[in-house]
């Protein structure tokens, strides 16, 4: 076993534990999907994959928000940011991510008002403070940022605020579940479910999962020890032929969630189709805002018209996202394809496969 | 983005109508919004995403967290964003 990789682990000891009776459990190979992209760090940064037994694969899910963003949104967002007298603020995340031409980044070089924010209450604060100027934030994520997301426009309403609007993208985590069982590529049979999507939402929602699909999903944390502890759950679920929805992360899940978080957000948004970049249009998987809050809604108000996006024909971000390829079995990955001139989402976002993988794993295979 | 960091409620205070906060992540402080968890006082810990928080969390597996995110560089990146971060 790597010393190298349990060293970095808060508590070793723990780890060695945990890691111990997952080899006690396993007898046969088992697939398991770990939805979130900040899951994918975790597990890539302390070598988890390679600590645990030989057949025990982890497949990287789509959960990072800016990779899927559908380039046509980001192509939109691209040109509502260079229209004069707009600032266009955004999560730090999206603003080297590639649209078909440029980026957030290559679009404030050129003059145009793009602002990072830690919080979407500061875009409101900037609109409260610009009223000659058109305030713009892009609203994406999953769940975790929609109660935040949802919050400005009921914000605004309330502050009278006519010039600030939200481009809504938002994502959601079950559909995307659904999606991927229903897959004819499907190798997946268990997932570890984002731990605060959960915060959010509850866990109510995977349960028609679970019994339709007939697969474990154990809600799961993001540091190392939770993540090995969801998977010592996952495990144990498939060698006994149980499938059930579990909870590993109980010190931040409860089973019915943040129901004023769920209230604001079932206000402000309604479900709709949303296309995911490089996976394709899941139905039912996104939020939009819903018919009360049209008005602070950015498509509408800024209506552009003629995008033609255009992906890069070496990126195949696609089956990484859809957890079919690994970021370094790309042909483009370190080469044409860094952070600093990404070709594809995964490779920018703190989230993103590519982004982990080039991190902690660009040189050879560490030892293992 | 998506990553919730703990923090521990400083200060509470109303803007609007809006219960806000004073959170310190660790030793950086931040003004973080209260609408979703009414039941925080001042100095319980939380898991606030994007200048919300969502849960409370008790504070020794806050105080753990924040090690954690710091020891491997993701608190700054969180809670900073700039424009050269990469």
């Amino acid at each position: 076993m790597p010393v190298k990789y349990l060293d970095e682990f808060n508590d070793p000891e723990a780890a060695q534990r945990i890691l111990q009776d997952i080899a006690r459990t396993v007898t046969q190979p088992w697939a398991l999907m770990e939805v979130c992209g900040g899951q994918t760090h975790t597990i890539i940064r302390n070598g988890i994959d390679q600590l645990l037994p030989d057949g025990v694969e982890l497949i990287h899910g789509p959960g990072c928000p800016v990779c899927v963003t559908p380039l046509e949104m980001i192509d939109r967002a691209l040109a509502i940011a260079q229209q004069p007298d707009v600032i266009f603020c955004s999560f730090g995340d999206m603003i080297r991510v590639p649209g078909s031409t440029t980026d957030l980044f290559g679009v404030k070089s050129n003059g145009g008002d793009v602002r990072i924010v830690y919080s979407p209450l500061d875009a409101v604060r900037i609109a409260q403070d610009n009223p000659d100027k058109q305030v713009v934030f892009f609203g994406i994520g999953f769940e975790t940022t929609a109660p935040a997301n949802a919050m400005t426009v009921k914000m605004a309403e309330q502050l009278g605020l006519d010039n600030f609007s939200l481009l809504v993208s938002h994502v959601l985590v079950p559909p995307a579940i659904t999606a991927i069982m229903e897959s004819p590529k499907r190798r997946v049979q268990g997932f570890l479910a984002a731990g605060h999507v959960c915060t959010v939402m509850g866990m109510s929602e995977y349960e028609p999962l679970v019994d339709r699909y007939r697969v474990p999903i154990v809600v799961t944390g993001f540091e190392p020890l939770d993540v090995l502890e969801g998977i010592r759950k996952t495990i144990r679920q498939l060698e006994e032929g149980r499938a059930e929805l579990e909870n590993a992360y109980p010190r931040a899940v409860q089973s019915a969630g943040n129901p004023a978080a769920q209230a604001v957000v079932r206000d402000v948004f309604s479900t709709c189709d949303r296309a995911w970049r490089g996976i394709g249009v899941i139905p039912q998987s996104g939020w939009q805002l819903s018919d009360n809050y049209e008005a602070y809604d950015a498509e509408k108000r800024f209506n552009v018209t003629g995008i033609t996006t255009v992906e890069s024909p070496l990126c195949r971000s696609g089956e990484v996202l859809q957890g079919h390829l690994k970021p370094n079995q790309c042909e483009a990955f370190g080469k044409e394809c860094t952070p600093r001139t990404p070709l594809g989402a995964p490779m920018v976002s703190s989230e993103g496969a590519c982004a982990a993988y080039y991190q902690f794993r660009r040189a050879a295979q560490p030892v293992g | 983005m998506c990553l919730g960091v703990p923090g521990k409620v400083e200060d509470i205070w109303e803007t609007d109508g809006t219960r806000m906060a004073s959170v310190d992540f660790g030793g950086v402080r931040k003004e973080v919004c209260l609408a979703y968890v009414p039941d925080v006082v001042i100095g319980d810990y939380t898991i606030v995403h994007v200048g919300f928080a969502l849960t409370k969390l008790d504070e020794k597996s806050a105080l753990e967290t924040l090690d954690l995110m710091k020891s491997v560089g993701i608190l700054d990146e969180e809670l900073n964003p700039t424009f050269d971060a990469r």
